[in-house]
């Protein structure tokens, strides 16, 4: 009982955010609203029994997500309205529920048709989810959590490289530095 | 009593609002919002499945998915801030230089 009334609750808390998210025209409100949307989505992970992804999606999404999209903002001219002009609205809602329809049903097709059986078993007796995910994350998929891990390491790097003026000089060459004139 | 129907039925809806973010906004920055939509659809899709199933692959899927949302977007912004202090606007059809 207590499971249906929280996902009703969690799903329409998340719809209406979402929507907000997508027609809203100040993007400080749609920053906002994503940010609420995701703490939404962490509570399913809650009631589906994973407590380690709940966690990581508050953290990863709302912590860091959320800062750096701030960041970001305070490059861009936030206080306007964002002014779009969209031509064909009836194609535009039907081709994308059409398509998203589609998707879930080449996905879940073969669910249902073929009996699949679990190869990693969640629930051991004596073990938490969190315990079980670092020892199945650190066996079969120890090789893509270290792929993820450079990929991490590239893009942070790349970040710091594409925001910041002055990182593709050496700053240990110090007059060349001075005669550039002023540091951003 | 919530099966997985329910939960898969949700992730549709959170996919299609994202979808028709990613159809409907001009705005940059607003793309980047819309596709977070999209990947946090399919990580409740995929936590679904794996809960019910009561296979773990799902739930270290969604893991992954997280890390390259994360990755993806510091070097997104990245290009945005390098394309604003280019052309001073983040619009989309901004972006248009061939005319074909």
């Amino acid at each position: 009982m207590f499971e249906v009334i929280a996902f009703y609750i969690f799903s329409i808390l998340t719809i209406i955010m979402f929507g907000i998210v997508v027609f809203s025209k100040n993007s400080l409100y749609a920053m906002s609203a994503l940010a609420g949307g995701m703490i939404f989505i962490s509570g399913f992970f809650f009631l589906l029994g994973a407590e380690f992804l709940g966690v990581v999606q508050i953290v990863v999404y709302s912590g860091a997500v959320m800062a750096l999209y701030a960041f970001g903002m305070m490059f861009f001219d936030t206080t306007r309205d964002v002014k779009e002009n969209i031509h064909y609205k009836k194609i535009l809602y039907s081709l994308s529920i059409i398509s998203a329809v589609l998707i879930v049903i080449i996905m879940s097709a073969p669910i249902y048709s073929a009996n699949i059986e679990s190869l990693y078993p969640s629930a051991i007796e004596g073990v938490g989810n969190t315990q079980i995910i670092g020892l199945v994350l650190f066996t079969k998929y120890l090789i893509p959590f270290e792929l993820a891990a450079v990929m991490l390491l590239v893009s942070m790097i790349s970040g710091i490289l594409l925001v910041s003026k002055r990182m593709d000089m050496n700053l240990t060459e110090k007059d060349h530095y001075e005669e550039k004139g002023e540091i951003i | 009593m919530i099966t997985l129907t329910h939960y898969l039925v949700l992730s549709v809806i959170l996919f299609s609002i994202g979808l028709v973010g990613v159809m409907r906004r001009k705005n940059l920055l607003m793309l980047f919002f819309s596709t977070e939509i999209l990947l946090n659809s399919v990580n409740i899709g995929f936590v679904a499945v794996s809960h019910y199933y009561g296979d773990l692959s799902g739930q270290l899927f969604a893991f992954f998915i997280i890390a390259v949302a994360a990755s993806e977007i510091a070097v997104g912004l990245g290009l945005l801030v390098l394309w604003y202090k280019k052309t001073g606007s983040i619009n989309l059809d901004s972006l248009q230089m061939m005319k074909g």
